[in-house]
């Protein structure tokens, strides 16, 4: 009976809300809590985390890839519009629409960036706001190096509020460092940083509006099911900055897991009731490792076929096979993440560019192989294959073959270890897999989750080494087995 | 029944820039063994190649077993001759019983017709049955020409080429062999062409003799009567000191 409701609660033949996330925290945090809130409402979420930046979380909405995720209003016209002088939230709302999207209700924080000094240095020199800056000249600074060089950054506030002052560079995780041992008086920090909770600093007030606001709110397709807004549209106006930086000092701090974070907050803000279960770690790695040989097996399927067949054809053209090689090498000098990147004008993010990109890596070894393996094979076999009358199928099977075998199972077993370690990487374009906890985590700088992804992918790909050992073992005589050859 | 196991006929062959073969013409008897004798690019191996169609000629005819070549009879002739060379080119994936009955096998033999042509062919070329169970580098090089024979006869063929397949080996285990070559002819009477550089194999196997250098037939006829009347200086010079031996 209870099973019934529930069935009959649950929106009737909806596909599921795909919900993507970029490669931040507080990104996978809002993410998560919109994928949580809309399944306590009985849909069905599919979740695209750790998209790696703004071009491919953008593209893949555009693609429709992915149908919503949280994005900020400054880099909506900066970066993604290139309309800078939008500031209205009704204009950007307009020039969104033309794009066929649509943005939800800002959540309520605004995470731009901001010029924070530590409590000490605020009462000695009397620090309020940014314009205090300029009468006290005597002030370390200390800044990221981003924020150091860009027009948006310190320059263009030196300009704005007319004043010069050097400052020395950091990296920006290290700058509150800095600041809380008294090695500098003013760093610049991004207002919902959850390190503003630990140290003890203040934030100065930007009384001449120089930073553009960066306001958090759900991006979405128009398309997306007006009921589906609507859910998340509740979220509007509830996270202020406080209530980020805290959330976000506890991935930080690796307390809790971003999911169990966001499932506080939707808890704490009364909009689920009951308890929700996320998926376990275990039914993860199942999940992960499941979509990780789904998307490994077709491509080297797929690099078998190819691979081999075109070997085939062109070995005994020798300039045909050297240019093929030649080809397939140079694919092999294209830096994964860049592949991964070009494909995705092409043919979208998800899983189909990554099983591209995966197949291209298997083709060189597999080609390679098969081709040194079919021109090593001495004439006189083949002689005496023709001299016997065999068919050309019959001098496949009985002759070509298996002579090449030992050479084309360790090109395949090759090209199985290197598309096992690649398909990691995959997870940047939201094609799931052993690479999504180790993404999550290097963005959450979680070595518990980067270790999730990063062991079962070393176990796969030891296992893989094992099964194509057995494989080799099924179908080669002793002697010409690899390991024979070595010797 | 045909006159002749092969018959070339004014052959020609080019290969890139070389002549390998110029004017040829050839008529190898039927039921005798033959010697193709040259110095190595003298184009023996050409020849015999042309005999079973791996090549084709460029200029004149190449009669096989009474059939000219072409792609329509190529595999049913190619089924009635057996071919053995130098590198024995036993496959290394097959144990030798695997080796020597593939023919059978790509023919549709029975079980029993296969084990019994096995045991026939080991009597024959004196191979102990202990062999068939290992693979082709487990043998001795005289065995695996042995082996390489076997496969060869498999088929009861009717003519025979043997492109030097007793080069590789040692003195002592090629006398062996050719002992065991002269008593497999007395039992089975089968045409034979044998390619070979060596003038005491070619004078000691075979009943006629065929002498080419750089692409042309020296002199052509039975084994005495080349070695008592050479054509010229080249084949006199080649035969020197053998005559006694066969006498």
């Amino acid at each position: 009976m209870l099973l019934l409701s529930c069935l009959l609660l649950r929106p009737a033949f909806a596909d599921p809300v795909v919900i993507g996330s970029k490669t931040f925290a507080e990104s996978y945090i809002l993410a998560e809590a919109a994928a949580q809130l809309l399944e306590s409402k009985g849909y069905e979420v599919q979740r695209r985390f750790g998209l790696n930046g703004t071009q491919i979380a953008f593209g893949g909405l555009e693609n429709d890839e992915i149908q919503v995720y949280p994005e900020y209003t400054g880099t909506i016209t900066e970066v993604i519009l290139a309309r800078p002088e939008l500031k209205e939230f009704a204009e950007i709302q307009a020039a969104l629409g033309d794009l066929g999207l649509v943005l939800l209700t800002p959540l309520g924080f605004n995470n731009a960036y901001a010029i924070a000094a530590s409590v000490t240095s605020a009462k000695r020199y009397g620090l309020e706001r940014i314009s205090d800056l300029i009468d006290a000249p005597e002030l370390r600074i200390t800044l990221p190096h981003e924020f150091l060089n860009r027009q948006d950054g310190w320059p263009g506030l030196q300009e704005h509020y007319g004043f010069s002052r050097s400052a020395a560079g950091i990296e920006h995780s290290l700058a509150y460092e800095a600041l809380n041992t008294d090695k500098t008086d003013i760093i610049a920090v991004y207002t919902t940083d959850g390190q503003i909770v630990q140290s003890s600093l203040v934030i100065l007030e930007d009384d001449r509006q120089f930073f553009p606001r960066y306001l958090a709110a759900f991006l979405a397709r128009k398309d997306v099911d007006p009921n589906v807004l609507n859910i998340l549209d509740t979220l509007g106006g509830r996270i202020d900055d406080q209530r980020m930086r805290e959330m976000n000092l506890e991935v930080l701090d690796s307390q809790n897991s971003y999911a169990e974070i966001a499932t506080a907050f939707l808890r704490d803000e009364g909009l689920v009731s009951t308890s929700n279960e996320g998926p376990t770690a275990l039914s993860n790695l199942a999940k992960n490792t499941a979509r990780h040989l789904k998307l490994t097996a077709i491509a080297l399927l797929l690099a078998i076929i190819t691979g081999v067949g075109i070997a085939a054809i062109v070995y005994s053209h020798e300039k045909l096979a050297s240019a093929f090689l030649y080809f397939t090498g140079l694919l092999q000098t294209v830096p994964s993440i860049a592949l991964l990147a070009l494909l995705i004008p092409l043919v979208g993010v998800g899983q189909t560019p990554a099983i591209i990109a995966l197949f291209l890596y298997s083709l060189l070894p597999i080609a390679r192989s098969t081709i040194t393996a079919l021109l090593a094979i001495p004439p006189a076999y083949r002689q005496i294959a023709a001299a016997m009358a065999m068919t050309t199928a019959q001098e496949l099977r009985y002759v070509l073959m298996p002579l090449a075998m030992p050479y084309v199972i360790a090109g395949i077993r090759t090209a199985a270890v290197i598309s096992i370690g690649t398909a990691t990487l995959a997870a940047f374009i939201g094609a799931g897999g052993l690479g999504d906890p180790i993404v999550t985590g290097l963005a959450l700088n979680d070595t518990r989750l980067i270790l999730q992804g990063a062991i079962p992918a070393a176990v796969l790909a030891i296992l893989t080494e094992l099964l194509f050992g057995a494989i080799e073992r099924s179908l080669v005589v002793p002697h010409m087995r690899s390991s024979a050859q070595a010797q | 029944m045909v006159d002749y196991a092969a018959e070339l006929i004014n052959v020609r062959l080019q290969r890139g820039k070389v002549t390998a073969l110029d004017n040829i013409s050839l008529a190898l008897p039927y039921g005798q063994t033959t010697a193709i004798l040259g110095a190595s690019g003298s184009g023996k191996s050409t020849l015999i190649q042309l005999i079973i169609g791996l090549l084709t000629a460029d200029q004149g005819t190449v009669t096989t077993l009474g059939q000219t070549l072409h792609n329509d009879n190529l595999a049913g002739i190619r089924k009635r001759i057996g071919y053995a060379v130098q590198d024995v080119a036993l496959l290394p994936h097959f144990k030798i019983r695997e080796n020597i009955l593939l023919p059978a096998r790509l023919s549709g033999w029975s079980e029993s017709e296969q084990d019994k042509r096995l045991a026939e062919l080991l009597q024959l070329m004196q191979l102990p049955g202990s062999v068939l169970d290992r693979y082709p580098h487990q043998l001795s090089g005289g065995q695996q020409q042995r082996a390489g024979l076997c496969r060869a006869l498999i088929l009861r063929p009717e003519l025979l080429l043997l492109d030097e397949p007793f080069s590789g080996l040692d003195t002592m285990t090629r006398r062996g062999i050719h002992a065991q070559f002269l008593q497999m002819r007395e039992k089975v009477r089968i045409s034979t062409v044998l390619v070979t550089h060596d003038p005491e194999e070619a004078t000691r196997l075979a009943e006629h003799i065929a002498i080419i250098r750089s692409g042309q037939l020296q002199q052509f006829g039975p084994v005495q009567w080349v070695l008592e009347q050479p054509a010229n200086d080249y084949v006199r010079d080649l035969c020197t000191g053998l005559a006694a031996d066969l006498v």
